[in-house]
């Protein structure tokens, strides 16, 4: 039984897998508890896919993932900015086409004979090649996203329990989107390369609907969001080595099975009391 | 008694025609105003002028810090909030962006809640609250904001008669304080045991005592003809 527990560890590479899911899920499991609160879970999602043709574009011609994702990311949000103006379009329609025509360049990017293979770690990432580099990167934004949403909290409390007053209240929106926008592309940026284009939402948005459906407050709701995605990283990575599957993707689905699980549990217990 | 709002011919627009205009009315500390008018007549633009929300289109307005009560469907019920944290939103104002609340803003939170009667509900969620314990936890934060003139938007609209018994004590409280409240509300018989109203139809109907103000007439251009006769 030990085995199974301490195997997977005894690798380097499954080592750094996980300290860098754990950031991750720190980073996220916190930041996602505003972006659901918010309602920006779509645009958390169209963002992430958004970017793809900014990071095959890095592939193809060597420049940093980052660096192309960044790239990517104001060009996904510059494009929604201007559908969503189009009078003929109402903003959820201009995000759909703006982010699927971005997926699909991506893809035909990606698939056309000149690329080199791997396109598959762009969409689904590729946690096990965690570098020294990305470990310290996703340090860094844990600490930027934790300090953020802590000086910003009463801000974000006000805002997002009603807009329409905040200003009366000393505290426009306007402060606050920038900001949980900013910290929303710095995380997709840094998660994307270890969870991948598809799955990054899954780090973002599951851990923090889990841990709404059992907390009463912004600053519990954050601590276990962040404790959820510590431990679906966890479990995920366990999966992955000894079922062999995908990493990424088995992070991603324990993310989620931990929002279903959650839901069916205090569901059960919604009926017994 | 000090005028603490005044109103020059003050208009406000979202387009191109204007939403409430010819709105000229001075209010003294101390007294309550019943804002009456239809919907869509004028009341909640008026209330966002006064806010700061929208600006004049035309005209002058002067008055010191303003806190708004809203109506509280239109804040997150659902949102995870205690009443003490919504209160707490009162001290925001008064604290640069980067800056937590500290201890005193707490206490004076608390003494708030304590003011309105929901002491032992602090640490209740805000959408759990009953309308009328919701309406006074908003008025709560505007003591917290410590603002001369406060508007409430139909503050009594959903209340039960012992809610609103309870609110009407804490207005006249808030008055006797030598505050100006802005009160919108459907009823004219309501408005009359307050020292001012003020009838909008898309542009100020008439200003004045009650008495004085809520004639026949009145009523009839401000809620058009047929409903003026059920009033």
């Amino acid at each position: 039984m030990l085995d199974v527990l301490l195997d997977p560890w005894r690798d380097e590479l499954t080592r750094r897998a996980l300290a860098e899911v754990t950031l991750l899920g720190i980073a996220g499991g916190a930041l996602g508890c505003w972006i659901v609160h918010l309602r920006l879970a779509y645009a958390a999602e169209s963002l992430a896919h958004g970017l793809l043709p900014g990071l095959v574009v890095a592939a193809l011609t060597g420049i940093p993932l980052l660096a192309g994702g960044a790239a990517g990311l104001a060009l996904a949000a510059l494009g929604v900015a201007v559908a969503g103006r189009l009078p003929a379009l109402d903003q959820d329609t201009a995000v759909a086409v703006v982010v699927t025509t971005l997926l699909g360049l991506g893809g035909l990017l990606a698939l056309s004979a000149q690329t080199p293979p791997g396109l598959g770690d762009l969409l689904f990432g590729d946690v096990l090649a965690t570098g020294d580099g990305d470990l310290a990167l996703a340090a860094a934004t844990v600490a930027v996203v934790l300090a953020a949403l802590w000086l910003l909290h009463p801000s974000l409390l006000a805002v997002t329990f009603d807009r329409a007053i905040a200003p009366a209240l000393g505290r426009p929106p306007f402060t606050a989107d920038v900001a949980v926008a900013l910290l929303l592309a710095l995380v997709l940026l840094v998660a994307v390369q270890g969870l991948g284009n598809l799955l990054v939402v899954a780090v973002l948005v599951g851990p923090a609907a889990a841990a709404r459906l059992v907390t009463r407050r912004m600053a519990p709701m954050i601590a276990v969001a962040a404790g959820v995605a510590v431990a679906g990283g966890l479990a995920g990575l366990y999966v992955s080595y000894h079922g062999r599957t995908a990493a990424g993707a088995s992070v991603a689905a324990a993310l989620v099975a931990a929002w279903a699980l959650t839901a069916a549990a205090t569901h059960v217990r919604g009926l017994r009391t | 008694m000090s005028v603490l709002v005044r109103a020059e011919g003050l208009a406000g627009a979202y387009g191109p025609v204007d939403a409430l205009n010819e709105v000229t009315f001075a209010l003294q500390a101390g007294e309550r105003c019943g804002v009456l008018g239809p919907n869509g007549g004028g009341k909640t633009t008026l209330f966002r002028l006064l806010t700061g929300e929208l600006a004049p289109r035309r005209g002058t307005l002067e008055r010191p810090r303003v806190a708004i009560v809203a109506q509280t469907e239109r804040s997150r019920l659902d949102f995870p909030v205690s009443a003490l944290d919504v209160a707490l939103m009162g001290a925001l104002s008064r604290t640069p962006w980067w800056r937590r609340p500290r201890r005193t803003e707490r206490a004076l939170a608390h003494e708030a809640l304590e003011r309105v009667g929901l002491a032992d509900e602090a640490q209740r969620t805000f959408g759990d609250l009953s309308g009328g314990q919701r309406q006074r936890v908003l008025v709560a934060r505007a003591l917290v904001q410590d603002a001369p003139v406060v508007l409430l938007d139909e503050p009594f609209t959903g209340l039960d008669a012992r809610s609103a018994d309870r609110l009407e004590r804490l207005l006249a409280e808030l008055a006797a304080e030598g505050r100006a409240l802005l009160i919108a509300t459907h009823d004219p018989d309501q408005a009359r045991g307050w020292e001012r109203v003020l009838c909008v139809n898309r542009r100020m109907v008439a200003f004045g005592a009650p008495d004085a103000t809520l004639t026949d007439a009145v009523l009839e251009q401000t809620y058009g003809r047929r409903l003026a006769g059920v009033l």
